[in-house]
């Protein structure tokens, strides 16, 4: 019973083959096999969205998930959206805007807002509000969220530039 | 939080999924979006033995118009339906009942027919169907059958399919030019399950007699509930502010809703006249 299964996974553009067991959650794929715990766990049942992640491009619960079922697919975590250790225009208006204080649901935060900013680059404050409705944060009372994720699209706009996913 | 052990099955063609269906019965669960049952697996509410994922089953993810009716795939992701311009053009009741299912990042992955064969009492896609009436199409390895909304949900996170068996696809009827939909719901926050919603279905002429009325309410009894009443004092007659509100009242006094820790009993009553009201009025346009 239960046995391991070969799996293929692109995490943040770097292939990674591993033998898992099949009820091996893929949030716990990436936190104890490949070492990246910036994707959090909060509820481990779908509500938080601390776990969130982009598979394929579009945003999942990485708790809802096994890494068996994403054999083959491409992964991006909140370690995905830096680049080469830099923060991009969304990391900063989080920065400035004071739109994390402990830091436990900003990785969900923030790749919920990617993929919003890549889909929607002039979203309005309602469609913030949205996207946002399924990652819950307890110190900001989420309006200096609203905030930098407004700031963070403007920006972009200005610099002419789209949220890049490896 | 983590599931118990099961063993994992992604077959590659539907006949392999009903095989296996066949093999393991009641020991198997199928894995669509994963949105309701990988949340009672984690916390071990359900235990399956083995895990069928339908994930890499060609062909079950389509959306198509068929005649009269759109068909559509089990697998289709409720995102994808959200975003169709065939659900929003021949569905306009679907369309509009889907942004009410969890937050987008879910519907990324939850799926019509994992919804609707997970049979939540307080879920939007089975009052969908059933005040549509559509046809839901029933696979196995000995065949298909179509089931009609009212023999398919049964109680509580319960249908009448068999062990053997799976949602492969849902057939709804396309609007015609005379008909009109709203679906409504009420939550303490978005997002979170209704404690009512409303589908509405009528069937209005040009001199504003209403021809036929579906009337299917979520989170007041064990699965989409048919205000049978409200429907009766709709059809036939002219709309007006007198019928929209005995059809509110009526759907109120024929529904038996449970008092729970979200609502009680009483409330949800009330809920559901406002909330008919409220559907009749936005599916005529706001005219009423």
């Amino acid at each position: 019973m239960a046995d391991e299964i070969a799996i293929r996974i692109t995490v943040n553009g770097t292939v990674h083959e591993r033998k898992v067991e099949p009820r091996l959650l893929l949030a716990d794929f990436l936190r104890h096999e490949l070492g990246l715990t910036g994707t959090h766990l909060g509820c481990e049942h779908g509500v938080c969205g601390a776990c969130t992640v982009l598979v394929d491009g579009a945003s999942a619960r990485s708790c809802l998930l096994f890494a068996a079922q994403v054999d083959g697919a491409r992964i991006t975590t909140v370690e995905g959206l830096a680049r080469g250790g830099a923060p991009q225009p969304i990391h900063d208006a989080f920065h400035e805007h004071h739109a994390l204080q402990c830091g436990y649901c900003t990785p969900g935060f923030l790749v919920a807002v990617h993929e919003l900013l890549a889909d929607n680059p002039e979203p309005t404050e309602a469609e913030v509000r949205d996207a946002l409705s399924g990652n819950l944060c307890r110190c900001t009372g989420y309006v200096n969220i609203l905030a930098a994720v407004l700031d963070a699209a403007s920006r972009l706009r200005a610099s002419g530039q789209r949220p890049a996913l490896r | 939080m983590k599931p118990a052990r099961f063993d994992y099955v992604a077959p590659r063609t539907l006949d392999e999924v009903l095989a296996r269906l066949a093999e393991f019965g009641d020991d198997a669960k199928l894995l669509a979006g994963g949105q309701s049952l990988v949340p009672a697996m984690n916390m071990r509410l359900a235990r399956p033995k083995v895990l069928i994922d339908l994930g890499r089953v060609p062909d079950v993810d389509d959306i198509r118009a068929d005649n009269g009716t759109l068909v559509l795939g089990a697998l289709v992701r409720q995102r994808a339906a959200e975003r169709s311009e065939l659900v929003h053009r021949e569905t306009p009741l679907l369309a509009q009942a889907l942004p009410f299912i969890g937050h987008p990042t879910i519907r990324n992955r939850g799926t019509v027919g994992g919804s609707l064969a997970h049979a939540d009492p307080a879920a939007e896609l089975p009052a969908v169907v059933a005040a549509l009436d559509g046809d839901l199409v029933v696979a196995s390895a000995k065949g298909r059958r179509v089931v009609k909304p009212s023999a398919f949900f049964a109680s509580y996170l319960t249908t009448t399919l068999e062990p053997h068996e799976m949602l492969l696809e849902v057939r709804l009827p396309r609007a015609t030019a005379t008909s009109r939909f709203a679906f409504v719901e009420f939550s303490r926050r978005h997002g979170d399950f209704a404690l009512v919603g409303v589908a509405v279905a009528l069937d209005v002429d040009a001199t504003n007699v209403c021809r036929a009325a579906r009337v299917a309410l979520v989170g007041v009894g064990p699965g989409p509930v048919h205000a049978t009443q409200a429907e009766r004092s709709l059809a036939g007659r002219a709309v007006s502010d007198p019928v929209i509100r005995e059809a509110a009242e009526s759907a109120s006094k024929e529904i038996d809703p449970q008092t729970d820790i979200h609502a009680t009993s009483h409330y949800r009553r009330r809920l559901a006249a406002a909330l008919v009201e409220d559907a009749v009025r936005q599916a005529l346009g706001g005219k009423h």
